[in-house]
């Protein structure tokens, strides 16, 4: 039996949560410590595996002494810290966040959490007016910093726009896009060291993009698919899903998922692979799994299809090119 | 990193030369140069070329100014030379309003329409313009010349104001107040205004009592080392040297100096947890970066006595323990910035600046770094993202910057005015400097006057003094004309209403008033002026600045300004109380939920303004009172 390290012991900091005094270790978040009491607190840009962004803002808190709310999701405990997750003020800045949101991104995918939290802040997006037509194709990407048409005040703007369906593997549809940086991140530091996109632009106008909005394969793109792994709004998504949802059968209810080991190398990264109708529809990876925490390489997140190229239509027993 | 280049095709060769001017030439084929043999077998670049990430935003500035705008081909090169991701470098770029990404004119004039050049007529030019030279931003028909509108200049002691960006082989940046249409064109045609002469110093006003921070303006030449030396320079360097960091720490908070760029943030307290930090190396910065609407004194301090800024930032260096120093300055300065580059160059021929300042051992540079067109970018952690060639967005606080700042190091940061100060409390010891002013708010300070007034400009008085005496020195209000509201600290500030005026100039007592001095801006607005229409430029002045990283700051500029638009053209959504609410709502969630100050004040001056009744959100014309 080989030892295990399991880390330093942490010292404990005594933090008071809603009135409740509690122990924490050291150097976790308020985000942490609200988990561990139970607390829900909800995130749009944060995610386990990546580093705390905090820019959706829909997590904060009330610390006393601190002037504006802190994000929980990155502030750290300090001893003897008094945190209150739902004060008026907090309850106020979560439900404009999440009103301010919805009124200017599609949040339809977002998942029934989303939908939750809308409910119980009492998010009303449509106080904003009815929302102003999509843009067309490429014009946000054209957007100058420093630079608007005037708003008439009639109809609320948003991000809608055409989806950008560029290559084979995924699509981009960034009128569903809240600029939660997950994807940047899970492009470069925090897991593929990839860069292709970064997020461009200024203020409403900021978005996501390669450089000079070029097309994915003209991109450094290598196609590993981590930023639909970690984006919570299905404004990145296989294209397969995509392609069954346009055609309305997309139904998760008739998908099984089963965990495989990915058979290309001998890494050993978990994968889920989810099957509607005896196809593979699309792959995913576990957050908490020890290879690859959520992330997975082209291969792994795209390279099935070999799985389903069994001799549906092919009877010769040749393989898909035996026909020729 | 997997990097992709050279797809948008090669980079021409003006635009290597201009990109080389501030890299150096390439060394090898990995960087873009010539191939040589051994270059494949070794591979170079890598971490020593991302090392140099930092010179990213002035290699952009090197192509916009030699061509006027940032191609495909130009921004791969610099990213070829730097290893910087392309889309990094595009989101870097297209962060800024003055860099172009798409083929335009080569010659732009920036025209203020911001508030305090709109109080004095501003649109009427604008309009004059769209008669003659067509609609804002539109080159039209491969001309190569268009004018745009631009946020405040920081020549609002001079009413209009415009920005010239010449971009080929001798690139020009001239700021020009104040303009006229005729002037405009002239500008459009080609002409090159030139810089003003050094005789050209902005009248500087006080009350009597002497000037303090402005006492050299219009009285050393600004281009040389021995005039400033002669009216007294360097003595403070010297007596620094004399009292050793801690003393000069100990000075600065016996002054009790608070921070003049906004937050007020005690000087000392900043300096000593930088000195204090066993970190190293450190760094100081001073933000020049001034670009609150409405200011313009460090500018003129820099322009006038840029020996001054030097000398202090030499100062901060010494007492933090830094051997850096780098001026951020905004990149609508370009007269302050080329005194400030001249001044750091005298200085280092001098013995002043370099590895041995004044014989005393001490090490210290000063780098002058460029904005390019950003508010955010005054933020001072935005700041150091922009130094760093990262987009200018804030950063989460904590850490501050003292412990971790520019490139992840302790780093003390102050405002131009804060730093000047500091020669002055090294002059008469920081006792004495506290005896001016009152209790809470010590020493003069600086303000920006402009907008309804007879004599607009920079005055500086000894803090504590009434609104009242400082409109009455500025001729305020006109004679024949009502006072409506004076708009105090800028954008970000907040109207306070006529019968504030007995109100004294402190920190503590314009806090009692809920209103605070900001950038020092005093804008009073009369009845010539309509406020509704000054109230939507700053909701537009928000919505073009947010960096647009946090949601309450990105979507709720744009819901402000929407709203403000639909309240001027009296069609509010639903009963004019909703929309008081929502207004409401806006400034709950951008002041509590916001990253940064930029947000966090961004509803300030409007909601001020509905609390005065100055804007309202009655049924129909509510918006045009």
């Amino acid at each position: 039996m080989s030892a295990v390290f399991v880390g330093l012991p942490r010292r404990m900091v005594e933090v008071t949560l809603d009135g409740r005094q509690t122990r924490v270790p050291e150097g976790s978040t308020l985000l942490e410590a609200c988990r561990q009491q139970g607390i829900e607190t909800p995130t749009l840009c944060y995610l386990e595996n990546l580093t705390p962004v905090n820019v959706c803002r829909v997590c904060v808190v009330e610390v006393e002494g601190s002037r504006a709310l802190v994000p929980a999701c990155s502030r750290p405990v300090e001893p003897g810290m008094v945190v209150h997750t739902d004060s008026e003020r907090v309850r106020t800045s979560r439900r404009l966040v999440l009103e301010l949101l919805a009124s200017s991104v599609d949040l339809s995918l977002a998942g029934p959490e989303v939908e939750r939290w809308m409910r119980s802040y009492g998010a009303d997006p449509g106080r904003f007016g009815p929302p102003a037509p999509p843009r067309g194709a490429g014009e946000r990407d054209r957007a100058r910093a420093g630079e608007h048409l005037a708003p008439d005040g009639a109809s609320a703007e948003t991000v809608a726009q055409p989806a950008k369906v560029d290559n084979q593997s995924y699509v981009r549809d960034y009128s569903r896009c809240i600029l939660c940086y997950k994807c940047v991140e899970a492009c470069g530091v925090d897991a593929q060291n990839t860069f292709a996109i970064a997020v461009a632009g200024r203020g409403f106008d900021a978005r996501i993009s390669t450089e000079f909005d070029v097309g994915l394969p003209d991109s450094a793109c290598v196609y590993c698919g981590n930023c639909i792994g970690v984006c919570p709004t299905g404004a990145l998504m296989f294209k397969s899903e995509y392609d069954l949802r346009r055609s309305g059968a997309w139904d998760e209810s008739r998908q099984t998922v089963t965990t495989t080991v990915c058979p290309y190398c001998g890494v050993g990264c978990n994968l889920e692979l989810h099957v509607q109708d005896n196809r593979i529809v699309k792959v995913t990876s576990p957050l908490d799994h020890d290879v690859t925490r959520g992330h997975l390489c082209v291969k792994g997140r795209f390279g099935f299809p070999f799985v389903q190229a069994a001799p549906e239509k092919d009877e010769s027993g040749l393989g898909p090119a035996g026909g020729e | 990193m997997d990097l992709r280049l050279g797809v948008g095709g090669a980079a021409t060769e003006a635009e290597r030369a201009a990109v080389d001017v501030v890299l150096g030439p390439p060394e090898s084929g990995w960087e873009g140069g010539g191939r040589r043999p051994i270059d494949g077998h070794v591979a170079f670049g890598g971490r020593a070329a991302r090392a140099r990430r930092h010179l990213l935003l002035p290699a952009l500035h090197a192509l916009q100014d030699r061509v006027g705008w940032i191609s495909r081909g130009g921004l791969d090169y610099v990213c070829t030379r730097l290893t910087v991701p392309p889309a990094e470098a595009y989101g870097v770029a297209s962060a800024y309003a003055l860099l172009r990404l798409e083929p335009g004119p080569t010659t732009v004039v920036h025209v203020c329409d911001d508030i305090a050049c709109r109080a004095v007529g501003a649109e009427s030019l604008c309009r004059v313009l769209e008669r003659r030279y067509g609609p804002a931003g539109e080159a039209g028909n491969g001309r190569a010349a268009a004018w745009m509108r631009s946020p405040c200049l920081g020549q609002c002691d001079h009413g209009s104001a415009a920005f010239l960006q010449r971009a080929g082989e001798r690139p020009r940046r001239r700021v020009v107040a104040p303009v006229d249409a005729d002037l405009v064109g002239a500008m459009l045609e080609g002409r090159d205004p030139g810089p003003p002469g050094p005789d050209r110093a902005p009248r500087v006003r006080g009350d009597g009592s002497g000037l303090r921070l402005l006492r050299r303006i219009g009285v050393v030449d600004p281009t040389s080392l021995d005039s400033y030396r002669a009216q007294g320079g360097y003595q403070a360097l010297r007596r620094a040297l004399e009292l050793g960091p801690a003393g000069v720490i100990r000075e600065i908070e016996d002054a009790k100096l608070l921070g003049r760029g906004g937050a007020a943030f005690p000087t000392a307290l900043k300096w000593r947890a930088v000195a204090t930090s066993p970190v190293r190396p450190r760094y100081v910065v001073c933000n020049a970066d001034e670009s609150e609407p409405g200011t313009f004194k460090d500018r003129v301090l820099m322009e006038w006595d840029p020996f001054a800024v030097i000398e202090s930032l030499t100062v901060m260096g010494f007492a933090c323990g830094a051997e850096r120093g780098y001026v951020y300055i905004r990149g609508e300065y370009p007269l302050a910035e080329e005194r400030l580059r001249r001044a750091v160059e005298e200085a280092r021929a001098r013995g002043l600046l370099g590895p041995d300042v004044l014989g005393r051992g001490f090490p210290f540079e000063v780098e002058v770094r460029r904005g390019a067109g950003a508010y955010i970018a005054g933020e001072e952690t935005a700041l150091f993202n922009s130094i760093e060639g990262r987009r200018p967005e804030p950063r989460n606080k904590p850490p501050f910057p003292a412990q971790s700042g520019l490139f992840g190091k302790p780093t003390a940061i102050n405002n131009v005015e804060t730093l000047v100060n500091v020669l002055e409390i090294l002059r008469e010891g920081g006792p004495a400097f506290a005896g001016l002013g009152t209790a809470g708010s010590t020493g003069t300070r600086l303000f920006c006057v402009s907008g309804s007034v007879e004599r607009p400009g920079l005055y500086e008085l000894p803090f504590g003094v009434t609104l009242r005496r400082l409109l009455e020195l500025a001729g305020c209000p006109r004679p024949g004309h009502t006072l409506r509201a004076v708009l105090l600290g800028g954008a970000a500030g907040s109207f306070v209403d006529p019968g504030a005026l007995d109100t004294p100039l402190t920190f503590e007592g314009l806090r009692s008033i809920g209103a605070s001095l900001g950038s020092g801006v005093v804008m009073p607005l009369d009845h010539t002026v309509d406020i509704a229409d000054i109230c939507r430029r700053i909701a537009r002045f928000f919505r073009d600045e947010s960096c647009g990283q946090c949601v309450p700051c990105r979507v709720g500029t744009v819901r402000q300004e929407e709203l403000l638009e639909r309240l001027a053209r009296g069609r509010p959504l639903g009963s004019a109380a909703q929309e008081t609410a929502l207004l409401q709502d806006l400034g709950a969630v951008m002041r509590d939920a916001s990253i940064c100050g930029l947000g966090q004040t961004a509803a300030n001056a409007i909601q001020s303004a509905v609390r005065l009744g100055l804007i309202g959100a009655a049924p129909a014309g509510g918006g045009r009172r």
